[in-house]
Parts: C-alpha cells; structure tokens; sequence
C-alpha cells in the first residue's frame, strides 16, 4: 500500500489491524507520535493527513492510503526547528516532553481549521466570518491534548507567540512567527 | 482486536453487497468503531470502509439541508448553510469530542457510537448490551453518568452523541439504504429505548446503511445547544439541551427541546414543549415545563442530582433564548 510519509513516497505491507500508530512507530521508526492511551483520550498520537489534524491511534491505517502524513519528523530536525517548536523551547511549553509532538502537531492542524472558518464551541457566533486566537479559543480548540505535567501555559504562550498575530499561510513550515517578524 | 478483511465500497450498490456478508460492519472514520474492536466488544469479519461515499451536503430542495452520511463531523460544524441555518447544529458538533476526533468522524458514525457505560466496555462485568441476558452491573454499580428517563431493569446506558441530541431538536430524518431499497426515518424514532433488549439500539435492519439526514426548512427563533460536564471542554455531557424558542409578545409560539445524557436515545422533550405552547414566556412556566418532563424521571445511587439539574438547564436555557430573541 502506498503513502506519501513526510514527504516520501513508500509502499508498505501491513496487516489491517494496523494503527496508522504502529505503522509510523514500527515500520517507519518514526518515534515522535507517541501511544499514550491509544483510545483518543489524550492526543499524543496526533499527526496530520492532507494537512488535517487526527488521533492516529484510532485510525485504521489501511484507510489512509494514497494519503499525505505529516508527523513531528516532517515539521523540524535538530539545529532547524519549525518556528513552533522554537517556541515551546522558549516559552518551556513542556516539562518530560511525550505529549509535545502532537501537541505541535495538532496545533498546526488548529491553525488551519482557524484559517478556514471552523468554529469552536467557545466562539460567541458560529456563523461569525472568522475567529480570533484568544486564549480562550485556543484553549477549547487544544483541548484534546492533554498534558499531565501541566505546562498548559507555556503551550499557550508558545502557539500565540508562533500564531497569534500572523496570518496563516498554506503551508505550515513557511508559516512566520512573531519573532522572525520582529 | 480479532482479524477482519477490509473492503473499499467504490459505491452505495458495492457497500450494500458487502454489507450484506455474515459478520460485517461499516466503517467510517472508526474513532469507536476501532476502540472497540480493540477491546474486543465489536469483532466484525468484514469492514466494509464507506467513507468514500455520501460526502456531500446539499439543499434538500424546500428549504431544507440533505448531509451525505459520509461528512465529516468537523465539515458539517464549519459549513456556512449549516452555521446560518442550523447554527444548533454546529454548535452541538462541536461541544462534543475533540477537533481531531470530528476530524475523523462521519455523521453516519456518529449516530452509531455505542454507549460509554464502562460495564459496556469491561468484559468481566455483567451486561445485557454486550452479552444479552447476563444482567447489567451498572445498577447497582457506579452510575453517575446513567439514565434517568427510560432506562429499563435491563440497562441504564446512555446514549453519547451530542450531535444528534440537535438532530432530534430540528425534526431530521435520516435516510438509510438496504437491499431492498431506501427508507426515511425520523431521527426521534432512530434511536430505541433499552426495554429487554437494550443489544438493540437502533431502527437499523442487518446490511442496511445510513445514506443522509436531512433537516427540514430553517428555524423560527432562537436556538442554542446548552452542555452541562465535568470539566470545560472534551467530556460527556451529564446533562445537554437542544432547544428552539420562538416567542411572540410574551407567548410561547413554539418551543422545541431535545435532552442529551438522559436516555439511552436523544430525548426529545414532547410533554414540556406542550406545556409550554402559547403559554407565557416567563421563568416560572418554564420552570413547570420542565418539571412536566421530568416527573417520570427516576434516580440511580449516583445520578439522582441529574433530574434537578435537567430542570435547571432546561429552565435557564429558555430563560436565556427569551433574552436572546428579545434584542435580537
């Protein structure tokens, strides 16, 4: 079966139980999504498919075929981080850091619902034109990532200081921060 | 998780075929399917994968909105008909689960998430949802997160979906295809109470699919969807509100409510709303309306405080719809 992985096309063999998970962990050795609960719960596992943001835990990854998965791996490497990962080093948005890859991951994922009009259950209308990043928004709009050392804060730092004021851009690894603005 | 073959359904005619082989089961985005096959509750032979089918959201023709079984939860929350029209609906979608999680998931799915009961999902313990006949621990168990309204001796499971708590509100159908051709059937009337046979959850026949839900022309008033939870954001409702208002000169002209967290279906609020029909508009009949609904309401060890909270949401939603209209 065929996937484009961070940018490079494979073809891999895999029984249909097979988690999209455990296809990047095991077959791909692509350690940065982690199997925290493996249900949904906590977000660990979040990777993005055409640029969508999903638990990869509970994805079959037969289903996702033919399809474009973006993991931490495809965003940054050592001495070039994404702009994002920058900022949680910056704004300490972990402490033991397992739940930082889909933390990063899904927060681009969110940046881009935001940029096409996706509401929130916090926003006041949900048939307003667009959605501010308040704190507040961005909040709800993590909260499926859970993070039990607590660094919510910096979490929130990091992705406004990245996010907040800039306009998005289609593709997440040009997107600017406020600090290559500056 | 139990090996199973998967087939792709390149249309509704193929899926329908599929469907019908022993042991099969559709899939959409799988986000509970998959769990609970993992912890081996669901152990289909076949999955036949139809999230390629039925994606499109279109006007229904009168007014109305026709969402293929196969969009996206996150797709629907975000359409702008949906949101201008429908605002109840997105609103719904998108106070239950996580982004990724409407990421993944169809409508279809959604309507079919099994309940969380944690007896349903702990194979040591006793349930007549899982294993008919073997009672249901839940009872006498902890069940906080339980039924009070028409909940039987045999199970008090809940049913999960915030979305079609809102479905039930606005009066959708949804259409589902067999063999032997399609048929309509109100979203109130989808979703069955547990009785003594609570394994049975749905109108559904075996092989037959969900294709679409449609919503009938747009509303008149005011409407919100009101989730009442443990903590802010991603959890289960203990008690949520899907209410339409639509109040003339201080009279109740329509009123329409459906409760989430309450039953083992959507429950649409049939005796409140009737109570409350070109009454007045005033916090003390709203209060009563409530009470009507809830009288038949019966308490668990846990879960007794939801029959005073439902009145309460019930009562300050409608409270706060009024208020909305009124600058509106």
């Amino acid at each position: 079966m065929h996937f484009v992985i961070n940018g490079n096309e494979v073809g891999l063999d895999f029984d249909p139980r097979t988690s999209l998970l455990d296809l990047l962990r095991e077959q791909r050795h692509l350690f940065g999504a982690k199997k925290g609960c493996n249900q949904g719960a906590c977000g660990a596992c979040t990777v993005l498919v055409n640029g969508t943001r999903i638990n990869s835990c509970l994805a079959l990854a037969v289903q996702y075929q033919d399809c474009e998965i973006t993991t931490i791996e495809g965003l940054g490497e050592p001495g070039k981080l994404h702009p994002l990962q920058a900022a949680f080093v910056e704004h300490d948005g972990f402490q033991c850091g397992y739940c930082t890859p889909g933390q990063i991951c899904s927060a681009i994922g969110m940046v881009q619902e935001l940029k096409c009009g996706v509401p929130s259950y916090v926003s006041e209308d949900v048939a307003a034109e667009d959605f501010e990043l308040t704190d507040m928004e961005l909040r709800e709009r993590m909260s499926g990532n859970l993070c039990r050392c607590g660094a919510y804060n910096g979490i929130v730092d990091a992705i406004q200081d990245t996010f907040g004021t800039a306009e998005p851009e289609t593709e997440p690894k040009t997107l600017p921060s406020k600090r290559e603005a500056a | 998780m139990n090996p199973f073959t998967y087939e792709r359904a390149s249309d509704l005619q193929a899926a329908l075929t599929l469907g019908a082989q022993s042991g099969a089961k559709y899939l959409g985005g799988g986000t509970n399917l998959v769990d609970l096959m993992r912890e081996t509750i669901e152990h289909p032979v076949v999955l036949v994968d139809v999230t390629g089918l039925s994606c499109a959201i279109e006007e229904a023709g009168d007014g109305g909105l026709r969402i293929g079984a196969g969009v996206k939860n996150t797709a629907v929350a975000a359409d702008r008909r949906v949101r201008d029209r429908y605002p109840l609906l997105s609103e719904a979608i998108l106070a239950g689960a996580s982004a990724q999680i409407r990421n993944m998931a169809t409508v279809g799915g959604n309507l079919l998430q099994r309940t969380r009961c944690g007896y349903f999902y702990d194979d040591a313990a006793h349930c007549n949802k899982r294993a008919p006949g073997t009672g249901c621990d839940a009872i006498e168990g902890f069940n906080r997160m339980h039924a009070v309204l028409g909940a039987s001796t045999a199970c008090v499971a809940t049913h999960p979906s915030d979305m079609a708590v809102a479905l039930a509100a606005l009066d959708a159908v949804v259409t589902v295809e067999g063999r032997h051709g399609a048929r309509d059937i109100p979203l109130v009337d989808f979703h069955v109470l547990p009785g003594e046979t609570p394994h049975i959850e749905t109108m559904l026949e075996t092989g037959e699919l969900i294709t679409a839900i449609t919503l009938p022309p747009g509303l008149t008033g005011c409407s919100i969807y009101r989730k009442v939870r443990d903590r802010a954001s991603y959890a289960f409702a203990l008690i949520s509100v899907a209410a339409v208002l639509d109040v003339q000169d201080g009279v109740v002209k329509e009123a329409r409510i459906a409760l989430g967290g309450v039953a083992h279906k959507p429950w649409r609020a049939n005796a409140a709303e009737a109570a409350l029909k070109d009454g007045p508009a005033t916090e003390a009949a709203f209060r009563a309306a409530a009470q009507t609904e809830l009288v038949s309401a019966q308490g668990l060890r846990d879960n007794a405080f939801k029959i005073e909270l439902a009145q309460r949401v019930i009562t300050d939603t409608l409270v706060k719809l009024t208020a909305l209209q009124e600058i509106r």
